[in-house]
């Protein structure tokens, strides 16, 4: 790997697990050996979180309920509107009701599986532990699971999963999950504990005497800019999937706050492990803003298809079962539909790539229902999907029923963030990252349902119980405006805002969005390959070059102004691409997410290099101009046996 | 290459419309209508797709664009709302179906449409800036006892506590409320009553909500008398609206409970 | 939570009075009383096809029940005061609704569009207002006779035919008892529903049984200044 791209630095490790004990010890000991905080010392500790997703809004009411002084920061208006609340499928825990052979083993093995073994194996365990208490606290928070007649919590299996060990509120549970840890927030606030700062971003992360000990953050209806001081402070800001442009991310998602963490010294980890969904529905055209998902259980009983022939430009219903390519089934005869979100995606591209796409753009392939409604007739097949496709029929104006879906692979989800060590703790003390936000549970790969489980498992038990450790050394000494640190800060905010505002160019920042989108999903998308991300590493300091000479954003500071937001949000996505492009570059291997064409098996399979690359990819941020630094950490398996991927 | 199966969509690319936006500087400075033009808007754009390609034509040529707010643009979030046409999420003109904003597309209209599009209208939702309003008062209103009281850690297993399959159905019916404030947008008296009712309901429900419940009615309901939300008369201009379809069953319930709650001597706290 | 059983403190306090739901129940409570009065009314006045004797016996009738246990009129004046109170309670109910309402949205909409909104329940307030105007015309017309064609020293029987052979006076009841067919149309669900007995599976029912009611009311009382009218009744 040539070095003008990074270069390497001493190796990292977690040092908090605790590895004189097995590993199902770990966990109870870790909690064992943490410092606690009196509960009358808490009342002087002040915890920053930012982010009221499934694991800032559970970790703020917890912290809050705990005794701690909360500061909560969001950017939309109510805590309930964080991306979580879009979460479809489910939510994994190891509880076994369905006495199908599960157990906090299983799911600790699936995970660490199905995240092609790239994950930590204590993080993945203690994630299993904790599973079944998530689902304890959510029921008793009153989340509307599904239940089955006898009153009892009904599962489903999902993503591929041999157990059904699938928790589900209709096709709504990250907004069922989300309400339950919201109302658990918004009871912290009315009692006080916890202080609201609704609409208001992180720009800046403060760092005094090597502390983290607070944020500087624009109110976003005011405009003004400010700094807010804590104890500690704990980021939970959600995925940048974003950096697409096109995701099935909100239109706010960023990774400024995790971003401008970097900078101030945490490290990245794995920015190139994205999860690409397989069945969105496909783009439509230039002004499309965003892809909304389809959920994974449709593949439980629709058939993927392409006409065999190039270029068939039939209506789908008349083009015969001989003519007719089921390539899903053909290659992978026993999972058929059902294998994991990356063969999927991928073959969908293969097939388009062979010009045998759909739709209008030819990238698309069909979701067909017509056995099923055969099969099981239409009101089963409504009771199921129906508001899918209800959702479907709106969006692009076709009737599902009628004609068969066109879906096409989407970014989906990130699987790097900011390294954490097993307290959650980043690099920079006093600095925690939660949910999305950090790198750690699922490898190279998420499996379905296990995003919600880790951002409920982190806020509302890890975190919460290693937090204290820390802030048994607080509360440490005042900080206000006037040091020198918290005075930087803010001054390098403010003058961000105003340089964005003062250059004036021809292009909106959506049209930079739009172009650093196209380019990541065409150049590090699906594929990735040493050619590809050569190319995105030359184009993209071209874009941000003329981003900072070209920019165009109207209005001012002083009053609510999203083209202002969403600048700031640009110019950090151009940054992270590029790092993602170095890590995707120098990690020359295929692993979950992560496909580089250069490493695959004969079949077209992705081929691990485990002897060369079994590590997390930490990188650490330098000062423009200089290469990103790479720290190792070393993956060991001492519970789970390396293996190939294999769904054939 | 395309299925052209059921897709009106095709004949009628390119509309050109005109817009009449509101547009407010700030809480406290008047607003008016302000005319707008846009031309060749594709049929499958959402409306919020055309609103974004109105903006960018403001932002370029130096003008404030139109604020709005607009999250995950699915249907979910809750953020959007725009009254359109006089109906919130555009009702009107996506019934007989129920939408959200980002949710509505532009084969809805056609090619010539005049279209109006204000913010939500109510004192406990003062304007921010433009189309975008400040709807912490339905937060307040969850403060006030929307949920349950259940420290983290405490719970029993999630089995221990069976809940009818009908109750725990209708109780989701009511929770899937995203919060949008739709309904207070098109009652005529600006009332919460559907929002409240919904989360009233949604608890009121559940085995996991019985011990609050009087306490939890009550206070909520004081609450949205408080924000200076109006009362509901039953019109049920909210339900028509609302793009999650909660019933007005809701309000029937949250009467009921209140109504008993009040006899068995829950009180509002002050 | 509070459970008190003690009845001393079962009563509405304060805090709750001002409360948007307790002003709906008010209304609901006195709106039904005002409707038991209609149902009774409409059949009293169906009597003046049974005669002039018959209907103006009636009349008498309600000014002597109970006597000579109570002095004469007791019985009506207890109804009168019951429906003053529920006027009242229910006008001021309205109208501190109505307020409320007006507070809530300070700032019109340049264009609003009903898409469930009956004619019905909007006409609540104004028509509720005419209806209240009707009310305090039509007591001056038939029971006190001072606005009466045939003045005040006439039968009831006199009063009622002499105003309805008036095609305007009759215009003006009809227009009255439509209103009123479509306040009750509308209040008839509305206190169900202010009263927390409905729901999915009933709103049919209820609604049903609301127009049915209304219909039959209005055409009731309906029958009457027609038959007038058209000479059937004279
Ligand atoms: C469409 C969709 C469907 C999904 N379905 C599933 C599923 O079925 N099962 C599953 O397990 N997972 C699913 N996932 C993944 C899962 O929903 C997410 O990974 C998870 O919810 C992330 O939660 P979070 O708390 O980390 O972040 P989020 O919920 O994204 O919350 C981020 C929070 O941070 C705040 N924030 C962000 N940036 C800033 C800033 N700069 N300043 C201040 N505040 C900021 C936001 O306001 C928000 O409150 C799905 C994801 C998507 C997009
Ligand atoms: C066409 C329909 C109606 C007819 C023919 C009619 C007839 C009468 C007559 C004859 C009286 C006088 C009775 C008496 O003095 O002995 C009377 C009284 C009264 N009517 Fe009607 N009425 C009609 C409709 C209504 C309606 C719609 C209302 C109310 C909404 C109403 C409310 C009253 C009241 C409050 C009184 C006074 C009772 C009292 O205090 O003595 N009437 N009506
Ligand atoms: C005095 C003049 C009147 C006014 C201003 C008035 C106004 C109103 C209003 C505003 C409502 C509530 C609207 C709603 O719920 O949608 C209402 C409800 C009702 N009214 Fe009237 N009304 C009047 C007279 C009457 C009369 C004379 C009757 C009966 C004969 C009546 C019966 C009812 C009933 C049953 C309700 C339903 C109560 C509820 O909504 O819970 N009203 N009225
Ligand atoms: S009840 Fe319906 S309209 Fe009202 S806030 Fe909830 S979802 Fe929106
Ligand atoms: S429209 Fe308004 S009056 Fe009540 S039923 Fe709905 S809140
Ligand atoms: S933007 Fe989220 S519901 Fe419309």
């Amino acid at each position: 790997m040539p070095l003008d791209l990074f270069t390497v630095g001493d190796p990292i490790a977690d040092t908090k697990a605790p590895m004189d004990v097995p590993i199902g010890e770990r966990w109870s000991t870790r909690r064992f050996r943490a410092r606690l905080v009196n509960p009358a010392n808490r009342r002087k500790l002040t915890v920053i979180v930012v982010g009221t997703g499934l694991a800032g809004g559970s970790a703020a009411a917890t912290l809050g309920e705990a005794g701690y002084r909360v500061k909560s920061f969001w950017y939309q208006d109510s805590p309930r509107r964080a991306h979580s609340v879009a979460a479809q499928g489910g939510i994994n825990a190891a509880k076994n009701y369905r006495n199908d052979g599960d157990s906090v083993h299983r799911l600790f093995y699936d995970t660490v599986k199905g995240g092609d073994f790239r994950s930590r194996e204590n993080n993945v365990h203690r994630l299993a532990e904790v599973s079944n208490s998530i689902i304890d606290q959510c029921a008793a928070q009153g989340v509307p699971f599904a239940r089955e007649y006898g009153g009892l919590l009904d599962n489903r299996s999902f993503g591929g999963a041999q157990v059904s060990r699938t928790f589900y509120a209709r096709g709504q549970t990250g907004q069922q999950l989300l309400y339950g840890a919201y109302q658990a927030l918004e009871r912290q606030m009315a009692a006080g504990n916890v202080e609201q700062y609704a609409r208001t971003e992180m720009l800046d992360l403060i760092i005094v005497d090597g502390r983290a000990r607070g944020i500087v953050a624009r109110d976003l209806v005011t405009g003004e800019v400010s700094t807010h001081f804590a104890d500690a402070v704990v980021l939970a800001t959600g995925g940048y999937g974003n950096v697409f442009y096109l995701s099935t991310n909100a239109k706010g998602s960023n990774a400024t706050a995790i971003w401008r963490a970097h900078k101030r010294g945490a490290y990245m980890a794995n920015p190139c492990y994205t999860q690409i969904h397989p069945t969105c529905i496909p783009v439509k055209g230039d002004y499309q803003s965003k892809l909304t998902l389809m959920s994974e259980s449709l593949r439980n009983d629709g058939r993927v298809w392409v006409p065999k022939e190039r270029g068939d430009a039939r209506d789908p219903r008349e083009i015969p079962e001989g003519d007719r390519d089921y390539y899903l089934e053909r290659i992978y005869p026993a999972f058929g539909n059902l294998v994991p979100r990356d063969i999927a995606s991928r073959q969908a591209k293969n097939v388009c790539d062979e010009g045998r796409g759909v739709g209008p753009n030819g990238l698309g392939v069909y979701l067909d229902f017509s056995d099923a409604m055969e099969r099981l007739g239409r009101p089963a097949i409504e009771a199921k999907y129906g508001n899918l496709f209800d959702m479907y029929a709106q969006i692009t104006g076709e009737d599902p029923y009628e004609t068969p879906m066109r879906i096409y692979p989407a970014v989906h989800y990130t699987m790097g963030g900011l390294w954490v060590d097993y307290d959650l703790q980043s690099t920079i003390p006093g600095m925690f990252v939660i949910g999305e936000a950090n790198f750690s549970d699922h490898g190279a790969n998420r499996l379905g349902a296990s995003a919600l489980m880790q951002g409920l498992a982190d806020g509302y038990f890890v975190l919460p119980n290693t937090i204290n450790d820390y802030l048994a050394d607080g509360p440490f000494e005042k900080v206000d405006d006037s040091h020198p640190a918290a005075a930087e800060a803010l001054a390098g905010v403010q003058d961000q805002v105003q340089r964005l505002l003062n250059i004036n160019g021809t292009r909106t920042p959506a049209s930079f969005h739009r172009e650093l989108g196209r380019l990541m999903w065409d150049l590090c998308g699906m594929e990735r390959s040493e050619e590809s991300l050569r190319k995105a590493l030359d184009r993209i300091p071209e874009i941000r070059q003329e981003f900072w000479t070209n920019l165009k954003v109207s209005g001012d500071w002083t009053s609510i102004n999203p083209t202002l937001e969403h600048a700031g949000r640009v110019a950090d996505f151009i940054e992270l691409a590029e790092l993602m492009c170095v890590d995707a570059l120098h990690r020359n291997e295929s692993c979950g997410g992560h496909f580089r064409a250069e490493s695959q098996t004969p079949e077209g399979e992705a081929l691990r290099d485990d002897e060369n690359y079994a590590y997390v990819a930490a990188w650490e941020w330098t000062p423009e101009g200089a290469p990103p630094v790479l720290h190792r950490e070393a993956l060991e398996y001492e519970y789970v046996h390396l293996a190939q991927r294999s769904y054939k | 290459m395309r299925s052209s199966v059921g897709n009106p969509a095709d004949e009628k690319r390119g509309m050109n419309l005109t817009l009449r936006i509101w547009r407010q500087k700030g809480p406290s400075v008047k607003g008016r209508m302000v005319t707008y033009e846009v031309t060749d808007i594709s049929p499958d754009m959402s409306f919020l797709e055309m609103l974004d390609v109105l903006n960018e034509q403001l932002i370029l040529s130096g003008d404030e664009p139109v604020v709005f707010d607009h999250d995950c643009r699915e249907g979910i979030c809750g953020s959007c709302g725009l009254m359109i046409n006089g109906t919130a999420h555009g009702a009107g003109v996506a019934a007989p179906g129920r939408t959200t904003t980002c949710q509505l597309h532009m084969r809805k209209f056609k090619d010539g449409d005049t279209i109006d599009v204000e913010p939500w209208r109510a004192s406990a939702f003062p304007v921010i800036k433009d189309l975008a309003v400040n709807r912490g008062a339905l937060d307040r209103i969850i403060q006030a006892g929307g949920y349950v009281s259940v420290p983290t850690g405490t719970a029993p297993d999630a089995h221990a506590v069976p809940v009818p399959k009908k109750d725990a159905d209708a109780a989701f019916d009511a929770a899937t409320c995203i919060g949008c404030g739709a309904c207070v947008a098109a009652c005529p008296n600006a009332s919460s009553m559907l929002f409240t009712a919904a989360k009233v309901s949604h608890l009121g429900l559940l085995p996991q909500g019985q011990p609050e419940r009087n306490d939890r009615v009550v206070n909520m309901v004081a609450q949205q008398d408080r924000e200076g939300f109006g009362g509901c008369t039953n019109i049920g201009e909210c339900s028509a609206a609302c793009p999650k379809g909660i019933s007005m069953e809701n309000i029937s319930r949250l009467n009921h409970d209140l109504l008993g709650a009040l006899r068995a001597g829950a009180r509002p706290k002050s | 939570m509070v459970t008190v059983t003690h009845s001393g403190q079962r009563r509405t306090p304060k805090a709750a009075k001002t409360n948007s739901v307790f002003k709906k129940v008010v209304m609901a409570v006195s709106g039904i009383i005002l409707v038991l009065y209609l149902i009774a009314h409409m059949i009293g006045n169906l009597k003046v096809f049974a005669g002039r004797e018959s209907f103006n016996h009636y009349s008498e009738w309600i000014r002597t029940i109970g006597e000579p246990a109570v002095p004469s009129q007791t019985t009506l004046w207890i109804i009168r005061i019951v429906l003053l109170a529920a006027v009242i309670a229910h006008f001021w109910a309205a109208v501190s609704l109505w307020r409320q309402a007006r507070r809530a949205r300070p700032e019109r909409y340049v264009s609003k569009k009903a898409v469930a909104q009956s004619y019905a329940s909007r006409t609540m307030r104004w028509g509720g207002v005419i209806v209240l105007l009707f009310i305090i015309w039509h007591i001056l017309d038939l029971t006190v006779g001072a606005v009466n064609p045939d003045g005040a020293d006439s039968t009831p029987y006199d009063r009622l035919v002499a105003s309805f052979q008036n095609p305007f006076i009759t215009a003006f009841y009809v227009l009255a008892l439509l209103l009123l067919g479509m306040h009750l149309r509308h209040g008839i669900w509305s206190a169900t529903q202010t009263l927390g007995q409905s729901n999915k599976r009933r709103e049919r029912t209820v609604n049903a049984f609301a127009i049915a009611f209304a219909t039959l009311l209005t055409v009731g009382f309906l029958i009457v200044p027609f038959s007038v009218l058209f000479n059937i009744v004279d």
